[in-house]
């Protein structure tokens, strides 16, 4: 089993660690990991801009760089759903298909495939866990509130397997942070607001820790605890489910 | 091209492909055992009362007894008991001095509280509504768990007007407060029968 | 109809929360309406089903609609319904003015009706001289204070009680700084049916017209749709032909869907169901088009017409909920609201469908599964591609997706301070990016991930 490591454009310039963990997570669970050393980026920044016709050079770009693994993983749920819902190049149509069929985030990769039940991990703090819509909503990572439906999350099963770990969940589980790509900047005002919003629910919960399975929610949490001076760290879940602390 | 034209040739022109109605299956739409008291149990949850009596005997001594404070009552039942009998009925001012209706009404709903009233049991269209208080007597046979079923009762080819009555009227229109009574009546019941 | 606006979303958004406990007032009471909702939906095991069968009948309609409104003329028609056509708002505003006119009346009534608000009804008739009373208590509130409803369900939702208090001291007399609830609905009440025991035409508006039956539905908890429509001489109902459904059996699914939806209540105090006028009475249909049939042929963007109006949509969206119905500029706002305004008018409203961090909260809880989310990511590439994005954004958009498809260039770049830092709009490492306003940016590290693999990893 081959499996192509995608790190998205933003983890491997400012999250490099999140990068290290998912890869060493992998590894450790047996899988055969490579890094294909030409990837740049899924497109989603400008698509989700309404420029999704530009877009077709970075298609290019993933097809020649993830086609012919069995299975490409990515520590997030946004690049990925972008990949499985927007993926294609006319010059390789067949590759892009397959590849939309084969890519995973990293803890639906781990619960669904390698059906992990059991992680040498542990985290010994008070871990407050965002649901990142794109992961929860788009790839059903999670159950979701709006919906009539029995109750589970792929994450939360994986925070549970580390040794030490108290996960808790904001008031309203499943509320969006309010990153959204560039709407954290053209809607700048709703998105601090937002952010803020999610951080004092969490706030609430007394939490060491905010965590989640995307880097770009987190970043933005990041960005408004810095500036409040809070306590509060994020951490990609990656991190924690290869943490030996 | 008159407008009627414009539109349907526009909606022609853009109309996707037939696609068949999907077949909606009533008996899987919820049922509650008892009846009675989910009715109940929502009815009261939305501001109104429910009563049950076990005959018309009985209907008619409750009758009396919510009638008597009363200045001005219709009682589209049995119009011998309605108290002002020169209460002009044409006349909206007279009308809106009514203290209390009394309707008869064909079919209630368990899930949702609501009483199917047609025009022939108001006598008057605007009555369930301009009246300060609301009784709707159903027979406790007609009860149905859902709207579903409730659908499935009314025969709407021989209606001009029918309404479904859940409660009294209400708004929340200010902060989101919940004030019974808003235009209609501020008071509902609803008396089972049998 | 649509004019523009003079300020974006963003912009009346920023001003909306630059009062902070006044945005958590409306967030936290908004949302409280979404809960509402959840367990009024979790209260049956069904849920899930009836919206698919909601979603499926309204398609078979839009799939059928030529037919249905055809079907649905004849048997109003035969019911002693009389139906008037209007492609656009002027004409829907023209009939009503006729029909005003030709019978001489001056006193009207209207309860609640969005369509009349797309239309810009209110406005059309005070510049010809005519007085139009709303009934809705939401919408009379507004009414006094020259504003337009903010929500479809919930009009006045943007007003504490002490602004309600005010509005009705000036206008009704009531007692200064009184502002409760039910002092101030009382004044409404009595204040309201004077206008209804005086009122010659109502107008209202349609939830449902059943094309089996020719007749239609209208669902109010206030009962002032009925008090219009039954004390009237004249009932005139306006409706969007996207209205109809085939029979009126499936009002028993859809009956079971708003209010859930829309306030969490198992129904609405009344569902009135009118089919004929009553004797001496006149009623008339006005079925209009106003820029549906060409939403019908998008086929990206057609399910918007199976849109009820719940307004669970705007409830649950984070973005309504924190900027305020008017901050959208139109008759409708939210969610739904930011796919149905581009059909209508693209260039006022391109703002709209950038308004949503695309959470997909909205489909979730769309009683019709309208993919409200996946129109708004449509909208955004039909708008950038009619050329209507602003310069800049097209030009950073640009160079960013040049350098993202090359992957030599994007490590010279890398290491020549990060591209990235530079380039993702949200992370421009300048003080004039508005991520600067009130968040920091994350620290750069010593290496990026691909250099520690190169590093560590490569074998
Ligand atoms: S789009 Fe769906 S949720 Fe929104 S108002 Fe319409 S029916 Fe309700």
């Amino acid at each position: 089993m081959k499996i192509g490591l995608f790190i998205p454009c933003y983890i491997d310039q400012f999250y490099p660690a999140v990068g290290v963990a998912s890869l060493e997570l992998l590894e450790k669970l047996g899988c055969d990991v490579s890094f294909p050393l030409n990837q740049t980026c899924c497109g989603q920044p400008m698509a989700n801009s309404g420029f999704e016709a530009m877009s077709k050079g970075c298609d290019k770009n993933f097809v020649n760089n993830f086609k012919g693994f069995d299975y490409i993983v990515a520590p997030s749920g946004s690049c990925v759903l972008h990949i499985k819902e927007h993926l294609h190049d006319e010059d390789n149509p067949k590759a892009a298909d397959e590849i939309r069929s084969r890519v995973y985030e990293l803890t639906e990769f781990l619960v669904d495939i390698l059906k992990v039940t059991s992680l040498q991990a542990s985290f010994p703090f008070k871990v407050g866990l965002h649901t990142s819509c794109h992961g929860q909503r788009g790839l059903h990572l999670a159950s979701m509130s709006e919906l009539v439906a029995p109750a589970f999350s792929k994450p939360e099963t994986l925070l549970n397997m580390v040794k030490g770990i108290e996960v808790t969940r904001p008031k309203r589980v499943d509320e969006c942070c309010g990153f959204g790509g560039t709407f954290c900047v053209f809607e700048e005002a709703v998105s601090v607001k937002m952010g803020k919003d999610r951080i004092g629910e969490h706030q609430d919960n007394d939490v060491e820790y905010i965590t989640g399975v995307d880097t770009s929610c987190l970043m933005h949490l990041e960005g408004i605890l810095k500036r409040q001076g809070s306590k509060i760290k994020t951490i990609h879940i990656a991190e924690i489910l290869n943490s030996q602390l | 091209m008159s407008a009627r034209e414009t539109i349907l040739a526009g909606i022609m022109a853009n109309q996707p492909l037939s696609q068949k109605l999907p077949v909606v299956r009533v008996n899987e739409m919820i049922q509650y055992e008892d009846l009675v008291s989910q009715f109940k149990i929502i009815l009261e949850a939305i501001g109104g009362a429910c009563l049950e009596v076990k005959d018309h005997e009985e209907l008619d001594t409750i009758l009396q007894e919510l009638i008597k404070e009363k200045q001005v009552v219709l009682n589209a039942i049995n119009p011998s008991q309605t108290l002002v009998r020169q209460l002009q009925t044409d006349s909206l001012e007279s009308l809106a001095s009514i203290d209390m209706a009394i309707i008869n009404g064909s079919l209630a709903v368990a899930e949702s509280g609501a009483v199917w009233v047609s025009e022939e049991q108001m006598i008057l269209r605007i009555l369930p509504f301009i009246t300060e208080q609301l009784v709707l007597v159903v027979d406790r046979k007609n009860m149905v768990s859902n709207m579903g079923q409730a659908y499935q009762q009314i025969d709407f080819s021989e209606i001009g007007f029918g309404a479904f009555i859940a409660g009294p009227s209400k708004t929340a229109d200010i902060e989101q407060s919940l004030v019974i009574g808003a235009h209609g009546p501020k008071k509902s019941m609803v008396i089972l029968v049998g | 109809m649509s004019s523009q606006a003079n300020f974006t979303h963003a912009e009346a958004a920023e001003q909306f929360i630059a009062d902070e406990p006044r945005t958590d007032w409306h967030d936290d009471t908004l949302w409280f309406v979404r809960e509402k909702r959840d367990k009024a939906a979790h209260s049956l095991p069904e849920w899930e089903q009836l919206r698919q069968w909601a979603s499926d009948i309204k398609y078979h309609g839009l799939s059928n609609m030529h037919q249905l409104l055809v079907d649905f003329e004849k048997n109003a028609i035969a019911n002693g319904i009389q139906v008037h056509w209007a492609v656009d708002g002027k004409e829907h505003n023209e009939i009503i003015y006729k029909i005003i006119q030709d019978n001489q009346v001056q006193r009207i009534v209207k309860s609640k009706s969005m369509l009349t608000e797309e239309c810009h009804l209110n406005e059309f008739l005070t510049e010809k001289g005519v007085e139009i009373v709303d009934t809705d208590l939401g919408e009379r509130i507004v009414q006094f204070r020259k504003e337009t409803p903010s929500h479809i369900v919930l009009p006045a939702i943007h007003l504490k009680k002490q602004d309600v208090s005010e509005t009705f001291h000036e206008h009704l007399g009531t007692e200064k700084g009184n502002n409760d609830p039910q002092y101030l609905t009382e004044a409404a009440r009595g204040h309201l049916r004077d206008k209804f025991i005086a009122s010659e035409l109502a107008i209202t508006g349609v939830n449902f017209a059943v094309a089996e039956t020719g007749g239609f539905v209208v669902c109010t908890n206030e009962g002032n749709a009925d008090m219009g429509a039954h004390a009237a001489k004249i009932h005139i109902a306006c409706m969007g032909f996207e209205k109809i459904i085939p029979k009126a059996e499936h009002l028993g699914v859809f009956l079971r869907l708003l209010a859930r939806s829309a306030t969490g209540q198992p129904i609405t105090t009344y569902s009135s169901h009118f089919s004929k006028p009553r004797a001496g009475q006149q009623m008339h249909i006005v079925i209009v088009d106003n820029g549906r049939s060409r939403q019908l042929g998008r086929e990206s963007f057609r399910n918007s017409l199976k849109c009820i109006r719940c307004a669970a949509c705007f409830n649950t969206c984070p973005v309504y909920r924190r900027s305020g119905g008017h901050s959208y500029h139109t008759a409708v706002a939210g969610p739904i609201g930011s796919i149905l305004n581009p059909n209508l008018d693209m260039q006022a409203n391109k703002d709209l469908p950038f308004a949503s961090t695309l959470c997909g909260s909205c489909s979730n809880v769309c009683p019709v599964k309208i993919n409200i989310h996946e129109q708004l990511y449509l909208w955004r590439q039909e708008i950038t591609k009619e050329g209507m994005a602003a310069k800049g954004k097209t030009f950073a958009m640009w160079g960013m997706s040049e350098v993202l498809a090359h992957p030599a260039i994007y490590r010279m770049a890398g290491k020549m301070g990060r591209w990235v830092v530079k380039h993702l709009p949200f992370l421009t490492n300048n003080g004039m990016n508005p991520w600067f306003k009130q968040r920091e940016m994350p620290e750069a590290p010593k290496e990026s991930f691909r250099d520690w693999y190169l590093n560590n990893k490569q074998k």
